[in-house]
This record gives structure tokens, C-alpha cells and sequence, in this order.
């Protein structure tokens, strides 16, 4: 019996995906201010991460299996990074509604 | 009393308690997924943690970032991705019966795994000897900011967590290549396979945050 989850993505599929995280880990090094000098001011940071989600996707879809995979696995997945950004969003409106107070130590 | 009902699929005996090899397939996914949402969160608390602080000090820690070396953190990057590919292609390997290139395969992910540890014991070595580390063990004479010592407890807290999980992957992935060596793995039974790897994905996946976040944006 065939099942979703043990179907079999050609080599070739994953060669291409090897390459395609490898051209974007060059240029997010490229892109980054300490190598090449390129300042995009606070967007840098956010270039970065979203070349880093990009490859995560990349990572989970056809390494992780999750294209084919039972959707499940999937759910979860993505359930994780939902409270992940619950955590995130809470702790950030509560630190930058703060008066801030700078150490000196 | 029916003691008979074994069921040996791809030279694997499924355990008792499922009714099928697919069955006991699927269970050992949904296990191994649910550990990874818990390591998702345990790592993503340091994540925030971290973006919030360097919004706080945002000079301290670009200081902190000059003194790590880019081109180290590209190259463990580069090794690690390559390993995600050997990983996922020890699976292929066994899904398609050729259980020599799986083994091949495993022994390569392994080696990867080797030389990321390898780099990263020579970056750590660095940073010990000239005093950036975490907290009252910071010496480091030429601080240009207040609190850089915090700069190096996320370093060392992150990079140090994420290590510790490449070192079990490792043993995990040895440990399949003993067992593929005698040929237990293929079209019909691979599981430990996935498991493992699915494992080394999420360290890869963490990896390819962590690089970024601590090497580039400064």
C-alpha cells in the first residue's frame, strides 16, 4: 500500500534544494554589513531572518519531508511557531512600553 | 492466548502494541515531531531573549558580533547543509534498496557533523583566550561598550545548546551507521532513519538562525 508519507522525492529534487540553501547562504552573507559594507539601517535584520525563514521553509518541506507528509506533522509544526510568536509579541509590546532604563554597569 | 501474530516487515519485527509497520511508522513520526515542537520552544525562548536585549543595546552587541569570524560561521553553515543532504540522501538510498549508499551516506553526516564541531572547538578556543566570555569570567581588557560579557552568555548559551545537539545527532547518526552496516535498513522499514533525521534537520534549521543572528547582524 502506498502512503503520502513514504513517498520518494527524486535525487534530483534535493540536489536542486542543496543548491538553492547554499546560493542563499551567500547572499545573506552578501547582504550583510560587517562583510560587504550593505546597510539597509534597521532592515537589515529583517533582511536576515527572512532569508533564514526562507531556508527553513526549504529545509522542512523537502528535508523534513512536510511537503508530502501527513498534515499533521505539518500542524504541529506550525503550532510550535505560533506560540513561539505568542512569546515574542508579548515580550516585545511589554519591554518597549517600558521606560527604558540603561544599565551602566 | 495467541502468541503468533508477529509481523516482520523489511526484516523488522513491529512491536506488539500496533496493529501494523505503518501504523507503528506513523506513531514513531508523531513522537519525534512532538519532541521537536518542545525543542522549537526551548531554543526559541533563547531567540527572544536575545532579539530583546539587542534592542535594548543594540551598539554592545555589533561590537560583540566583530568578534566573531564570519567566514568560520559561513563554512560550519555550508558543512552543516551538505550533512542536511547526505542525511535526507541515506533515506532515498534506503528507500530505493541500496543499503551500501546509505551506509556511505550516514558516514558522511557523521564526518560533517565531526568537522562543525571541529571549527567550532577553534572559535570557542579564540574567544577563552582572549577573555570573552559570559559573565564575571569576561576579562577582556578593550570593551568599547558596557555589558559586552552579556553578548557572549547568549553566544555561549546558544551556540553551546545547539552544539550539544549536534554532538547526540552524531551519536545518533553512528549509531545508524553501525546498524546499516549490517544492513537493516530498506525499502520497508527505514524508520530510525527519518527519526534521527528529522532531528538533524531541526539542529540544521536552528543553525540556520543562529548564523545570522549572531555572525552578520551586527
Amino acid at each position: 500500500m502506498e502512503h503520502d508519507s513514504h513517498h520518494i522525492i527524486p535525487f534530483k529534487t534535493y540536489l536542486n534544494i542543496l543548491l538553492g540553501l547554499l546560493f542563499l547562504t551567500v547572499l545573506t552573507v552578501l547582504v550583510a554589513k560587517p562583510v560587504s559594507g550593505f546597510d539597509a539601517g534597521v532592515l537589515n535584520a529583517f533582511i536576515a531572518m527572512l532569508i533564514a525563514s526562507v531556508k527553513a521553509g526549504l529545509v522542512a518541506a523537502y528535508f523534513m519531508h512536510l511537503k508530502y507528509d501527513n498534515k499533521l506533522h505539518l500542524a504541529l509544526f506550525l503550532i510550535s511557531i505560533f506560540f513561539l510568536v505568542v512569546l515574542f509579541a508579548f515580550s516585545w509590546f511589554d519591554i518597549i512600553t517600558r521606560i527604558q532604563q540603561l544599565s551602566t554597569l | 492466548m495467541s502468541s503468533g501474530n508477529e509481523i516482520i516487515v523489511g526484516g523488522h519485527k513491529v512491536a506488539h502494541h500496533f496493529e501494523s509497520a505503518e501504523q507503528e511508522f506513523q506513531a514513531s513520526k508523531l513522537g519525534i515531531w512532538l519532541f521537536l515542537c518542545t525543542e522549537i520552544l526551548m531554543f526559541g525562548g533563547l531567540f527572544v531573549g536575545y532579539v530583546v536585549f539587542h534592542n535594548i543595546y543594540p551598539e554592545m552587541f555589533a561590537e560583540g558580533a566583530k568578534h566573531l569570524d564570519w567566514k568560520l560561521g559561513s563554512l560550519n553553515t555550508v558543512v552543516l547543509l551538505v550533512s542536511s543532504f547526505t542525511m535526507v540522501l541515506s533515506i532515498y538510498y534506503a528507500q530505493t534498496n541500496q543499503s551500501k549508499k546509505t551506509s556511505n551516506m550516514l558516514l558522511i553526516t557523521f564526518l560533517c557533523g565531526l568537522i562543525f564541531m571541529v571549527i567550532k572547538a577553534f572559535e570557542y578556543n579564540h574567544k577563552i583566550h582572549m577573555g570573552l566570555l559570559p559573565g564575571e569570567l569576561f576579562t577582556y581588557e578593550n570593551a568599547q561598550t558596557a555589558n559586552l560579557a552579556m553578548y557572549f552568555s547568549f553566544y555561549f548559551l546558544m551556540t553551546g545548546l545547539h552544539g550539544s545537539h549536534v554532538l547526540i545527532g552524531m551519536g545518533l547518526i553512528f549509531w545508524l551507521w553501525l546498524r546499516s552496516r549490517k544492513n537493516e535498513f530498506n525499502k520497508d522499514y527505514y524508520t530510525p532513519l527519518e527519526i534521527v533525521g528529522l532531528f538533524w534537520h531541526l539542529v540544521d534549521v536552528i543553525w540556520i538562525y543562529l548564523f545570522p543572528l549572531l555572525y552578520l547582524v551586527g
